[in-house]
């Protein structure tokens, strides 16, 4: 696990996957494919990358304010990632997060990692969140607690 | 958290339960970004109303289905069509009846259906100080900087939600101290530029949109007579380019009538950034990557929506022409300044041009514009950022001078 107080859970959740580490920030709105759940953002490096069941890592989110709504709708539709990993807390993908939970019964966690921890995840690794608002953390399989 | 008694009663269900429900996101929402209490609006603006799928309704729709009602004077952002004319809609057929569902559950919840990105044209607009949730970015900077209103960066979904609550949590841009500007933008003379002014405006907000991220930007050097329409264009560019949300014009803007109180008499201590006549250029070239003589399929303009004063300008430029065959002009505005339009005789060289008045939405994201080859032209920094990849269309962004004579030749005009 990373230790707790480099983590805040900013949504409820449990979720298991592999990291799909962004080299970018990626907008969802206009970069999130939410038919297929992959990016769609010509211009963004990972292009193409399917986010479908991943545990999305990127410091920071990107640009509109619609993002929320593409989170929900990708939701929705399961082609939303498994779990939200963020530099910076991002309101707009945090209120996309309640509302999916709220609408659809679906829990997409979304955890602020600190700086420091960053360095621990890595594209491609397995891990398993469990994220409250008071105790979250991530466990990496075969890998001592972080 | 600390809660007023107001907060409290919305949380106990005293008004019901879609404000009950609104208030507990709002408290979640709040508490994620480290909010300490929350402060009373006196209107918002909605961007949620645009169709993205199914699940734009379903939020809406538990809100109906709980009575909601909003507490505060509420306005409606563009939809993702034209409803007010079906027939020049050209995407799938389908999103008609979506959105139209999606705008009257807003109805229904006492919206008011202005299906405008320029709600600050209205008779009635926020005072300078008073508390305001709005969202969509350029609408976010203009009742910001040039109204000085107090809105943070709303989004779908937060905005409904003080819109039914009246609440929202004290963060951010509601906080004078977070108002204070921290980067000083020296902006060159627009004489110097040799750019017109619409395209002045354009490029220096996609330059300081870029240039000032994370700050609250206070500009120096801007004309004296700049007008609400250069600021609306200035706004809409930076929260392109960038996430600008709120700048200061010194001696313009009303919390800058110097720039020491812009910066909360701080003043010496702001970094300066002086941007050159040749950045304003470069920004001009990459939105305009289109050649003089190659074919134009149409002009779009009115991003954001247009006013009554630009129409005015644009009917004294228009006169006595007309449009080539083949190209569409569009003009993006709100159902209300378009019926102002057709109600003003000084006006009709607009329609003689060619022009169509869409209203509701606007050309950089609902599927109007034909599908043909040729170029897009516009004057707006905002469609020419985002019209491309949403529509997959090639645009150029050029002076509202250039736009009307490529419109005249059916071909990209010299500059």
């Amino acid at each position: 696990m990373i230790l707790q107080d480099e983590l805040r859970g900013l949504t409820p959740g449990r979720a298991t996957g592999r990291i799909a580490l962004l080299s970018s920030p990626l907008s969802l709105w206009g970069g999130l494919n939410v038919e297929n759940g992959t990016i769609c953002d010509v211009n963004h490096p990972e292009h193409g990358l399917l986010l479908k069941g991943r545990i999305l890592a990127m410091k920071a989110a990107r640009g509109s304010s619609s993002s929320s709504s593409a989170l929900v709708e990708a939701i929705r539709r399961g082609n939303a990632p498994a779990a939200i990993l963020l530099g910076r807390v991002d309101p707009i993908l945090v209120i996309g997060s309640l509302v999916a939970a709220d609408l659809y019964r679906i829990e997409v966690p979304i955890v602020l990692v600190a700086e420091t921890s960053w360095k621990h995840l890595e594209d491609g690794m397995q891990i398993s969140i469990a994220a409250d608002t008071d105790h979250t953390c991530i466990r990496f399989e075969n890998r001592e607690p972080l | 958290m600390k809660y007023e008694p107001i907060d409290l009663q919305l949380l106990a269900g005293e008004f019901g339960e879609a404000p009950a429900h609104a208030m507990r996101m709002l408290v979640r929402y709040g508490q994620v970004l480290d909010a300490e209490r929350f402060v009373s609006i006196a209107s918002a603006h909605i961007d949620g109303c645009l169709y993205h799928g199914q699940s734009s309704i379903d939020f809406v729709r538990r809100l109906v289905d709980l009575g909601g009602k909003v507490r505060v004077p509420t306005t409606l952002n563009v939809a993702a069509v034209d409803i007010s004319h079906p027939c020049w809609h050209r995407g799938a057929p389908e999103l008609l009846p979506a959105q139209a569902e999606l705008t009257a559950l807003h109805e229904a919840l006492g919206c008011v259906a202005t299906l405008t990105c320029a709600p600050y044209q209205r008779m009635v607009r926020p005072r300078v100080g008073q508390h305001v949730a709005w969202a969509e970015s350029n609408a976010i900077a203009f009742v910001n900087s040039v109204l000085g209103a107090r809105t943070d960066r709303y989004g779908d979904f937060t905005d409904l939600c003080a819109a039914l609550t009246g609440r929202v949590p004290y963060v951010g841009l509601h906080r004078p101290e977070n108002r204070i500007a921290t980067l000083r933008i020296q902006a060159p003379a627009v004489e110097l530029t040799g750019l017109a002014r619409d395209i002045y405006f354009a490029c220096l907000g996609y330059v300081i949109g870029a240039r000032s991220i994370g700050h609250v930007p206070a500009i120096v050097g801007l004309p004296a007579d700049v007008n609400e329409d250069e600021l609306k264009a200035l706004g809409a560019s930076g929260a392109s380019a960038g996430a600008l949300a709120l700048y200061h014009v010194v001696g313009i803007t009303p919390e800058a009538p110097t720039l020491s109180i812009a910066a909360g008499g701080n003043e010496a201590a702001l970094e300066t950034i002086d941007i050159t006549p040749d950045e304003l250029h470069a920004v001009l070239e990459d939105l305009c990557p289109l050649t003089p003589g190659e074919p134009v399929a149409a002009m779009c303009i009115g991003t954001p929506h247009f006013s009554l004063a630009e129409f005015a300008r644009f009917a004294d430029a228009v006169r006595g022409r007309r449009a080539a065959d083949g190209v569409e002009v569009y003009i993006s505005t709100s159902r209300e300044i378009a019926a102002q339009v057709a109600a003003t005789p000084e006006l009709a060289p607009v329609i003689e041009f060619g022009a169509k008045l869409v209203v509701d939405t606007c050309t950089y994201l609902a599927p109007v514009v034909r599908e043909t080859h040729g170029a897009i032209v516009t004057n707006s920094g905002k469609w020419a950022h985002y019209g491309p990849g949403n529509l997959g269309r090639r645009a150029g962004l050029m002076t509202l001078a250039r736009c009307i004579r490529s419109a005249e030749l059916g071909k990209v005009a010299q500059p």
